[in-house]
C-alpha cells in the first residue's frame, strides 16, 4: 500500500515539470519580491508582465514559425534577497524548465539573476534594473528593455539647464549601486553643462534623518537639489526639505516620487521633479503593440490603479520577447538572441535598441527617460511630463521658491 | 559654523527620539536580560497606530499618544505571556530566537496587509527658524515630550514603590520573591512598559518622518547602540545615549561624508563596548 501511494507521489512530481514544459507552452521564469523592501516595485512590474500574458494568450498565443505559442509565467518570491534569487533561477531553470528569463526588481538583484542565466545560457529580458555595470561583463544573452541608470538625470540636467544655465547644484544620494551610478554619470553631465557643482554626497540606504544633510545643502548655498535612492529615504528627504524650509529652486529625487503613494506628502511633494522611463500620457506611435493608451485603459480596467514605469517596462519587456519570436520564427535561444540584437523598434514604452558590441552587449541604447514633476490642478496632486518639451503635458515649474 | 551648530542642535533633537526609542529596549534588557527583538516591530506598531488615529479617525497625532501608551502597555503584556515568560532565565539565545520569530511573524503580517508601500502623517506644527537654517516644530515638540517621558519613567522607578520592585527584581530576582516582590507580575508589567515606549516612541518618529513597515529594524538597532552607551536598565542612560548618537551624526555630518557615520557610530560602539562594558552614563550605579 505505502509503496503504491509512494508511486503515485513520485509520478505527480514528475509529471509536474512535464506539465510545464507543454508542446504548445512557452514558459517564461522570474522571481518577484513578493515581501521585503523591494515589494511595492516587484509587484507592479509583476502585473505589468501578467497583463501581457493575459493578452497573448487571448489573441491565441505568439506565433512562432507556423505554430502558436501560449504563454506560462513562472514565479517566486525572491523577498527582495540576492540570496534567494540565486536559489530560484536555478530552480526555474532547473527545475520549472522556464525557456526565457525576465528579470527581477532592482539593478541589485538582478545582477545576481544574470549570473546564473548566464551560466545556463538563457535569455534574460530585463526591465526592472538600470545599473549598466552588468552589460561590461562579457554577457551574451541579457537585454536591458530600460535606459541606464547613466541617463537617468539627462534630462533633468537639459530641464534645468534650460532655465538656469549656471545652477548650484547639489548631487545628494544614497550609497547603492543604481544611485551612484546616476549620480556619477549627472555629475559628469552637469559639469559639462556649466554647472557649479557644490556638494556632491552619499548617504547610508538606512538613514533615517536627513536634517543634518539638508543643512549641508543649505550651508553649500545650492540652489538645485538631484539625488535620492529608493523609497522610504527619497520620501523622507522631500519631506524634511520641506519642513525645513531649504527653499531650493529645483529637486530632482529619484524613484520615490514616480509612485503615486507620493502625493500623500502632500505640500512637501509640490513642484519635486523625478526622471521616469515610462508615463501614461507619453505620446509614442508604436511600431508594434498597442499604443500607450490602450495599455493604460487595458492595465487599469484588470488592476484598478494606473500603471506606473515599471509596469509599463515589465509590459515592454513582453512586447519585445513577443517581438524576437515572432520574428526568430523559433525557440531557439541563438536565433531568439539574433532576433533582439537586431531590434531597433518603437513600441508603447519607446524606442528600443540594444548595444551588440562585446563590450556593452545587451545595454539599452535608444530609450529615453521623461522628467515628470508633481504639480498642483484643481487642488489634486498629478504627476506632469515636463521634459522633453515635446512630450510635455504641463509647463515645468520653476523656480520653486 | 551657524550650520555645524545647526546641525548639533538638530542632532540632540532627533537623538533623543533614539533615546525614547531605546528606553523600552534597555529597561527589558536590564530588568528582565531578554533582549526583546520585537522592539522594532513595536515601533513600527506605533507608527501604523498613529497614522490609523489620524487618518482613520482622525484624532489630532499628539492626543495619540496616551491612547498609544496603553495600547502597547497591553499588547506588552499579551506579548510577555506568549513569547517572554516560558524563556526568562533560560539562556540568552532562547529568548533572542523566541523575540525574533515573532518579530518575523509581525514584519510578515504587516508586510502582506500594508505592503512596503510609504506612509506619511502630516503635522502642521510651526518650526523655529534661525538664520537659514529651520528646525522643524515636530522635532522640537517630539524632543520636549521625549523628555518628559524619562522624567517620569524616571520618577515611577526610582519613587514609586512597583518602581522600586521593577528595579529589585533587576537586581536580584531570588532575593526580590523572598522579600514577598510577585516577580512574575514586575517582570510582565516592565515588560509591558517597555513594549508601550517603544510604541510612543514609533509614535513620535511617525510625526517627524515618512514610514514603511520595515522602518522598525533601524531604529531597533540605533537601540543597540543606545543601550550599550547608556548601560542596561537605565532610563536616563538611554536618554543621554541618544543624544550622544544624534550628536555623533549631527557632528560627523558638516565635517564627513554621511555615508561614514554608521562606521563612527559601530566602532563607537565596540570601543565602549570595550572600555566601558556597563555603558558610559552607567558608572555611578556600579
Amino acid at each position: 500500500m505505502k509503496s503504491i501511494s509512494l508511486m503515485v507521489a513520485a509520478a505527480l512530481v514528475m509529471a509536474m515539470p512535464a506539465l510545464a514544459a507543454d508542446d504548445n507552452t512557452i514558459t517564461i521564469g522570474m522571481t518577484v519580491s513578493q515581501t521585503g523592501a523591494l515589494n511595492v516595485e516587484a509587484v507592479a512590474q509583476m502585473q505589468g508582465f501578467e497583463l501581457w500574458q493575459d493578452q497573448v494568450n487571448a489573441a491565441g498565443g505568439i506565433k512562432v514559425g507556423d505554430k502558436h505559442y501560449k504563454v506560462h509565467l513562472v514565479s517566486y518570491d525572491d523577498q527582495s534577497q540576492g540570496g534567494r534569487v540565486q536559489q530560484l533561477y536555478t530552480r526555474l531553470i532547473v527545475q520549472d524548465k522556464a525557456q526565457f528569463l525576465f528579470g527581477p526588481y532592482s539593478s541589485g538583484l538582478v545582477g545576481t539573476a544574470a549570473v546564473i542565466s548566464e551560466q545556463y545560457g538563457k535569455i534574460l529580458l530585463v526591465t526592472g534594473g538600470a545599473e549598466p555595470k552588468t552589460y561590461e561583463l562579457g554577457n551574451k544573452y541579457l537585454f536591458q528593455v530600460i535606459t541606464s541608470a547613466d541617463h537617468y538625470l539627462t534630462g533633468a540636467v537639459d530641464a534645468l539647464h534650460s532655465k538656469d544655465p549656471h545652477a548650484r547644484l547639489a548631487l545628494v544620494y544614497s550609497d547603492d549601486p543604481f544611485s551612484k551610478a546616476v549620480a556619477g554619470a549627472a555629475r559628469d553631465q552637469a559639469k559639462e553643462a556649466g554647472f557649479d557643482v557644490v556638494l556632491n554626497e552619499a548617504y547610508p540606504p538606512t538613514q533615517t534623518d536627513f536634517s543634518p544633510i539638508i543643512n549641508k545643502i543649505i550651508s553649500a548655498k545650492a540652489d538645485a537639489l538631484m539625488g535620492g535612492g529608493h523609497y522610504a529615504d527619497g520620501a523622507t528627504m522631500a519631506r524634511q526639505l520641506y519642513d525645513q524650509k531649504a527653499n531650493l529652486k529645483w529637486v530632482t529625487i529619484l524613484v520615490a516620487p514616480d509612485s503615486d503613494k507620493f502625493a500623500s506628502l502632500g505640500p512637501s511633494a509640490v513642484g519635486i521633479t523625478t526622471p521616469s522611463q515610462w508615463e501614461p500620457q507619453v505620446a509614442y506611435k508604436p511600431d508594434f503593440g498597442p499604443t500607450p493608451a490602450a495599455f493604460t485603459k487595458a492595465f487599469e480596467a484588470k488592476f484598478k490603479v494606473e500603471p506606473d514605469y515599471r509596469a509599463g517596462a515589465a509590459y515592454g519587456g513582453g512586447l519585445i520577447l513577443q517581438y524576437a519570436l515572432e520574428k526568430a520564427g523559433s525557440l531557439d535561444r541563438e536565433k531568439v538572441a539574433a532576433a533582439l540584437n537586431a531590434t531597433d523598434l518603437t513600441i508603447m514604452l519607446g524606442h528600443i535598441k540594444f548595444a551588440t558590441d562585446p563590450q556593452h552587449h545587451g545595454l539599452q541604447i535608444a530609450h529615453e527617460m521623461v522628467l515628470a514633476q508633481w504639480q498642483k490642478k484643481n487642488g489634486k496632486l498629478e504627476r506632469q511630463v515636463v521634459w522633453p518639451l515635446n512630450a510635455k503635458t504641463a509647463d515645468l515649474i520653476y523656480p520653486l521658491h | 559654523m551657524i550650520g555645524i551648530l545647526a546641525s548639533i542642535i538638530d542632532g540632540v533633537l532627533v537623538g533623543s527620539v533614539y533615546g525614547l526609542a531605546a528606553m523600552g529596549l534597555t529597561l527589558i534588557w536590564g530588568v528582565m536580560d531578554v533582549v526583546n527583538l520585537t522592539h522594532g516591530a513595536m515601533i513600527v506598531a506605533g507608527m501604523f497606530a498613529l497614522y490609523l488615529a489620524t487618518s482613520a479617525l482622525g484624532i489630532s497625532p499628539y492626543a495619540a499618544l496616551v491612547p498609544i501608551f496603553i495600547g502597547g502597555f497591553l499588547v506588552g503584556i499579551m506579548l510577555y505571556w506568549v513569547a517572554v515568560h516560558r524563556v526568562i532565565g533560560r539562556p540568552p539565545l532562547m529568548s533572542l530566537l523566541s523575540t525574533f520569530s515573532v518579530n518575523l511573524v509581525l514584519i510578515g503580517l504587516g508586510t502582506a496587509v500594508w505592503g512596503t508601500v510609504l506612509f506619511n502623517v502630516p503635522v502642521s506644527l510651526p518650526g523655529i527658524s534661525w538664520q537659514r537654517y529651520t528646525f522643524p516644530g515636530t522635532h522640537l515638540l517630539a524632543a520636549a515630550l521625549t523628555v518628559v517621558i524619562a522624567g517620569l519613567l524616571y520618577l515611577f522607578l526610582y519613587h514609586t514603590r512597583i518602581g522600586k520592585a521593577v528595579r529589585a527584581v533587576a537586581g536580584n530576582r531570588e532575593a526580590a520573591e523572598l522579600v514577598g516582590i510577585p516577580t512574575t507580575r514586575v517582570l510582565s508589567l516592565a515588560f509591558a512598559l517597555g513594549v508601550a515606549l517603544a510604541g510612543v516612541s514609533g509614535m513620535l518618529i511617525g510625526t517627524m518622518f515618512p514610514f514603511t513597515v520595515l522602518s522598525g529594524d533601524t531604529y531597533q538597532l540605533k537601540g543597540f547602540v543606545v543601550t550599550v552607551l547608556g548601560g542596561l536598565g537605565n532610563p536616563t542612560g538611554a536618554l543621554l545615549g541618544g543624544i550622544a548618537l544624534g550628536l555623533i551624526e549631527g557632528l560627523a555630518t558638516p565635517f564627513m561624508p554621511v555615508s561614514w557615520t554608521p562606521v563612527i557610530e559601530f566602532a563607537l560602539f565596540v570601543a565602549v563596548l570595550i572600555a566601558f562594558p556597563k555603558g558610559i552614563f552607567a558608572l555611578r550605579r556600579s
